[in-house]
């Protein structure tokens, strides 16, 4: 299978590979997916005053589109608000790397990912964010 | 000085043998007569060269010529087999029996005999790819006409019990077909003892051309078939279309070499798989699939597990190797094969199929071994799943949103 530039790129040279201490102020977990399946991604944000990421990890068990996803997604994740990172789209994603369509699942799980990351968030943080 | 790519894929297909190659040639531009053709020299020609092909076939196998069909390989043979086997002999019993982790090739001409009202028993192995011989007896029934079973794996690359699975077959007078493209040059075929009806045979697995392969019909007793391919009556009548004399005269020569050469071959080259297998060993987790004794010396199938199949392809990209099979692995799904030795879904998707063959080098097989523990090292420390391990989580456990 032919990967694109940008996926072999992230998957060469993965951004923000690495894991928080699941007990420090401001970290979310979210974990997606299924070994079964073949792809398991974790997404770490830490988020700090006025609900902005901070900074955000990665490990990814997947093919190297699913690894590619996930490094994405933790560079767009950085400096936005939580709100704001729910706004990235699957498709954003699948548009970058330049996914075929058999690997659009990956994006799929990707986008999973921050929403479980930041419902992990939300329900650690029960008090409204300010925005 | 390394080349790479490092070619450790001999059971997708080899290389054409340089000399198998040069006999070839003068078949394509000087001596292209048609073989059927009875009137001049350019036609003798021709079949002289196709009968010594045929010869050099049988010989391997301990066959009569006269047993061999020419067919444009084993996918072909296969079909052949089956359907003309299974229909010629209905009148007899609409039953077939293959195993589970039989080639797409059989497995999907059984589901076409299935459509035309055959009935087909697919047995489950043992977990370690071996056919169990007590549940094969237990499948057979009073109108079973065909049993198939593969010699190697092309996957796991284990040795069926062919010759036990013959006697049963022969005392109950059931043909017995057996898919031999793994096999030829791995394995000792001696088809004078092997209570075999029909085998399969391919040229591309063995150093010949791809586009060729052979079936075995045996004489004694005699095994006929309903033809599948009709026209001039070719290959007294199993089989119409013109030979492709270049292509015959290749695997003839393709399977003279193996017979010369298998003894020395595959002593060498088992001594390079198992520097391989004692190389990838002190890797944490690495899970051997198939039988290790009762196996084809080149093959070595491992799953590197917490870690992707594909992802594992992709670094390690200097080694052309294939995750379950070359004809599945284009899919998301993980391996059949390894499902039905009863393989986990995980250990599955991280499975890597390692064939080495003539041209491979001890060199290569060091090199091999240091990517493979640099990559996997790598790769795991990405794995959330390996980390978790690492903190003693037993996944098994976990509860996983599976998609």
């Amino acid at each position: 299978m032919a990967y694109s530039i940008k996926v072999l790129d992230h998957y060469e040279n993965p951004r923000n590979v690495g894991s928080f201490a699941k007990e420090e102020e401001g970290v979310a977990t979210g974990m997606v997916g299924a070994p079964a399946c073949g792809d398991v991604m974790k997404l770490q944000i830490k988020v700090g005053k006025g609900g902005v990421i901070e900074d955000a990890k990665f490990k990814t068990y997947g093919c190297g589109s699913a690894i590619a996803s996930s490094s994405l997604v933790t560079e767009w994740v950085k400096g936005r608000t939580i709100d704001q990172a729910l706004e990235i789209k699957n498709t954003q994603i699948a548009e970058e790397l330049a996914l075929p369509p058999v690997k659009i699942h990956c994006s799929i799980l990707a986008e999973d990912a921050i929403k479980a990351a930041v419902a992990d968030y939300k329900k650690k943080h029960s008090e409204p964010v300010a925005a | 000085m390394l080349k790479l790519p490092i070619y450790l894929d001999y059971s997708a297909t080899t290389p054409v043998d340089p000399r198998v190659a040069e006999k070839m040639i003068p078949y394509l531009v000087e001596k292209f007569g048609n073989p059927a053709s009875r009137s001049h020299s350019f036609g003798w020609e021709a079949e002289a060269a196709v009968e010594e092909a045929r010869e050099e076939v049988a010989r391997l196998v301990n066959a009569d010529a006269r047993e061999i069909v020419w067919t444009s390989g084993a996918t072909e043979s296969n079909n052949l087999a089956l359907k003309g086997a299974a229909q010629f002999y209905a009148g007899q019993g609409k039953h077939l029996i293959t195993l589970k982790t039989e080639h797409k090739a059989i497995l999907d001409t059984c589901r076409e005999l299935e459509r035309q009202g055959f009935a087909v028993t697919y047995l489950d192995v043992l977990d370690n790819g071996l056919v169990d011989l007590e549940v094969l007896q237990a499948a057979l029934r009073p109108d079973t006409s065909v049993v198939s079973v593969m010699f190697v794996n092309n996957e796991i690359g284990v040795i069926q019990p062919i010759a036990e699975i013959g006697e049963i077959c022969r005392s109950k007078g059931i043909i017995f077909h057996v898919d031999a493209a793994q096999a030829t040059g791995k394995v000792a075929i001696d088809l004078a003892e092997l209570k075999v009806d029909l085998m399969s045979f391919s040229a591309h697995k063995t150093y010949g051309p791809k586009g060729i392969g052979a079936l075995y019909v045996r004489r004694k007793p005699r095994v006929r078939l309903t033809a599948q391919m009709h026209g001039g009556g070719h290959e007294r009548g199993f089989r119409s279309g013109t030979l492709p004399t270049h292509q015959i005269v290749g695997m003839g020569e393709a399977f003279r070499l193996a017979r010369l050469e298998m003894g020395t071959e595959n002593e060498r080259i088992r001594m390079l798989r198992d520097r391989l297998l004692k190389g990838v060993s002190d890797i944490d987790e690495v899970h051997l699939n198939g039988d290790l004794e009762r196996r084809v010396p080149h093959n070595l199938n491992a799953s590197f597990a917490y870690v992707e199949g594909e992802s594992l392809l992709m670094a390690i990209k200097d080694l052309a190797v294939s995750s379950g099979s070359a004809c599945t692995s284009a899919s998301l799904e993980p391996s059949y094969v390894l499902r039905a030795l009863g393989r986990e879904d995980e250990l599955a998707h991280s499975s890597i199929r390692f064939t080495l063959g003539r041209f491979t080098t001890e060199e290569e097989i060091d090199y091999a071994i240091k990517l493979l523990h640099d990559k996997i090292g790598r790769l795991r420390e990405l794995s959330p799943l390996w980390e978790m391990v690492q903190e003693g989580v037993d996944l098994s456990t976990v509860h996983w949103a599976a998609h």
